[in-house]
């Protein structure tokens, strides 16, 4: 495969052709946040907190899905993508019900974690406090809608993993839920195999298992990548 | 003319409240109220989260005593799975729940209200506080300062904070200390002793020499409630109910706490956010009862412990046996933290504790959960219903300083009644119906948590005195 050379806010970068921006920054160790990626299953670009500037284009580009291209010019640290990653996290903090200090996953939270890493010590807009129910009908697993950020990562490692596509999304804007086969409650899925690949998936504390107390939610999410691979290698 | 002192905000208390005074035509006191205007919201904005995650939410309730709520949380959620906790998990909650009440009675006494008793009620208003007594008496206030520190370290040793450790759960609690920690705090428990003997002492002289603040510092009988052992002893995790009148006579004894509607129930006033609990067979306001450490030592048999069983038998004998006066709060809560001392001591060297069985395991087998337990301000109830997947579908809350209200009124009003007078209103007496309040230690974040539900008035005032909105519910 074709080597391609570029550079990532000044480095001299070598990547394989089909790689994107995002795989070979952090195989050379430059840190771009994410939030709807995951190691083991496909980019959706949804979040756009991977966003970067390429020289010569007017867009900002989701390092996710944006394939290495011979001597393209990276910047994945500049002050208006500070200011812009800090201003999704904001209207992620602001859309839905995010309560750290009494949440099953404080302390081992991605959305938690990025709010530290974008500088975020506060939100500046207003909270809308929508109304978001909680599902722990599932005998092993519950899911609260308060911290779901629609990542859609257990969409995908349901369907691309498992292979089971229990859950999927419905509804749009602020309506938008992820469901559980036709929206009936998580314990009524007929498709569910109750794997909880799900659970080892979801970045914040929107799916949990039963019983979980505060701060108790510490979940091995490189296991997904780590099926994936060990199914590869098989033969 | 009639005339209306008001002291806002109450200082040295635990909370956002007011005081009002009204006085008749001649200036003598007519009424005295004692409005609580904070307000949180618990009650309502719990419903619909899992049960599981209440001992985290309701323990934010408090940053004084979040180990109460989290205890009696865990207890809701301990009866909604229906199961008996094992034993290693039982005793650690009760060692938490003793550096709960030894954290906070020492900030109770030391930080809050020493500087009224060993400075002196009228003395200058601007030294009259922790940093007076540390001027006036840098020992007494370390050592105070100290006692306060050990309690916090074993809340922190168990849960791995001092304020909202998430470590009790439905079903027992999360971890355990290692036998390097427990022999830490077994280090520092004679520092501790020595300290509260010595309290102790300088607080008896101070009732010999404040005869008029005894009689007046809410001095009335009532009713006394709390929580007792099997036999009657001193409890302040478990155990049932007992209700004792100012004359001694048990009038209620061993009532299950998950039945506790049929003893307590609450009124509501238009003028504070605070509920009035009353004992339900006397009728409102007639079934006033007092809770919280003064409560506990009048209603107990015996203490169990040989230091503090002896400092309980000099208290009742100063006090011709049941303690009427608030103003041996002060004195019950010494007492209560040399009983804690002591059960801290006892449990440390207990070998169950070394168990790695801390939590039992079920899921929802009953659809409503009471938890009590005893706050350092008193009784509190913890009352869950929850659908059958555990979604929390009610809740009702009864806080110590809540059952305190209907006293705490009255005692103000005495209060007011003996030191203030219309023509001459000096600082001091004013001083002095704060320190009736604060004779209870009444923690205001944690008792006005209700919500939706309330009947209650809500005015909107302009600066000028015209009322722009008024909205009522309930």
């Amino acid at each position: 495969m074709a080597a391609r050379t570029f550079t990532i806010d000044g480095q001299l970068i070598s990547a394989r052709e089909g790689e994107t921006i995002l795989q070979a920054a952090r195989d050379h160790g430059i840190f771009i946040p994410t939030l709807c990626h995951l190691d083991g299953v496909s980019s959706v670009g949804a979040c756009r907190l991977c966003l970067v500037e390429i020289e010569g284009s007017r867009m900002l580009r989701p390092a996710c899905v944006t394939p290495v291209v011979e001597e393209m010019v990276v910047r994945t640290d500049t002050a208006r993508l500070r200011e812009y990653r800090r201003m999704i996290v904001e209207l992620l903090f602001a859309e839905r019900n995010h309560v750290c200090a009494v949440c099953v996953a404080n302390g081992h939270c991605e959305l938690q974690d990025l709010a530290v890493t974008v500088g975020m010590d506060h939100v500046r807009f207003d909270y809308t406090f929508p109304y978001c129910e909680v599902d722990i009908s599932h005998p092993l697993f519950g899911i609260d809608h308060n911290r779901c950020v629609l990542c859609t990562r257990c969409v995908r490692v349901c369907d691309e993993v498992e292979g089971v596509h229990t859950w999927d999304v419905a509804g749009r804007g602020t309506d938008a839920r992820v469901i559980t086969d036709m929206r009936q409650p998580w314990g009524e899925s007929h498709s569910c195999t109750s794997c909880g690949k799900c659970v080892l998936a979801c970045p914040t504390g929107a799916i949990f298992r039963r019983g979980a107390t505060v701060g108790e939610m510490e979940r091995d999410r490189n296991k997904i990548a780590y099926i994936v691979a060990a199914r590869d290698q098989r033969w | 003319m009639t005339r209306h002192i008001l002291i806002d905000p109450v200082t040295r208390i635990e909370g956002h409240a007011k005081i009002s005074i009204h006085l008749d035509d001649d200036g003598n006191v007519a009424e005295a109220r004692f409005h609580v205007t904070e307000f949180r919201g618990f009650e309502r904005f719990c419903e619909g989260r899992p049960f599981w995650e209440m001992p985290g939410i309701t323990a934010r309730i408090c940053g004084i005593c979040p180990v109460s709520h989290l205890l009696a949380s865990a207890k809701a959620g301990d009866a909604i799975l229906s199961v008996v906790i094992p034993p290693a998990a039982e005793k650690l909650r009760r060692l938490m729940n003793l550096g709960q009440i030894v954290q906070s009675h020492a900030l109770s006494f030391f930080h809050l209200s020493a500087p009224d008793l060993l400075l002196g009620f009228d003395s200058n208003p601007a030294m009259r506080n922790i940093f007076g007594l540390m001027a006036a008496d840098p020992t007494l206030a370390r050592a105070g300062i100290r006692l306060r520190q050990l309690g916090q370290d074993i809340i922190a040793m168990l849960g791995g904070s001092k304020i909202h450790p998430a470590w009790a759960v439905p079903g027992g609690v999360r971890s355990a200390p290692t036998a390097a920690q427990r022999a830490g705090i077994v280090e520092r428990l004679p520092e501790a002793r020595a300290t509260v003997l010595d309290a102790l002492r300088r607080f008896k002289a101070l009732l010999d020499t404040h005869a008029e603040e005894v009689a007046a510092f809410g001095n009335f009988p009532s009713l006394f409630l709390g929580l007792v052992g099997p036999n009657g002893e001193w409890e302040h995790y478990d155990g049932r109910l007992r209700v004792v009148d100012s004359g001694g006579a048990i009038i209620a004894d061993q009532v299950d706490p998950s039945r506790y509607r049929d003893i307590i129930a609450e009124a509501v006033e238009p003028w504070s956010y605070l509920k009035m609990p009353y004992y339900r067979p006397r009728g409102y306001p007639g079934g006033m009862y007092r809770v919280g450490p003064l409560a506990r030592l009048n209603i107990c048999t015996r203490i169990g412990t040989l230091l503090a069983d002896a400092e309980l038998g000099e208290m009742r004998q100063r006090a011709g046996g049941i303690a009427t006066s608030s103003f041996y709060y002060h004195y019950a809560r010494l007492i209560e933290i040399l009983a804690a001392l002591e059960r801290i001591s006892l449990l440390l060297d207990d070998p169950d504790l070394d168990s790695p069985r801390l939590r039992a395991e079920a899921g929802v087998n009953r659809f409503e959960g009471v938890g009590v337990s005893e706050a350092p301000r008193g009784t509190l109830f913890h009352h869950y219903t929850v659908d059958a997947n555990g979604l929390i579908q009610r809740v009702n809350l009864i806080i110590a300083t809540g059952h305190n209200n209907l006293a705490m009124n009255r005692t103000i009003a005495q209060i007011a009644r003996h030191f203030v007078r219309g023509d001459r209103i000096c600082e001091g007496a004013l001083n002095r119906v704060e320190a009736g309040i604060r004779a209870y230690d009444p923690c205001l974040s944690c008792s006005t948590h209700a919500a939706g539900t309330m009947p209650l008035t809500l005015t909107l005032v302009a600066a000028d005195g015209t009322v722009l909105d008024e909205v009522r519910q309930g």
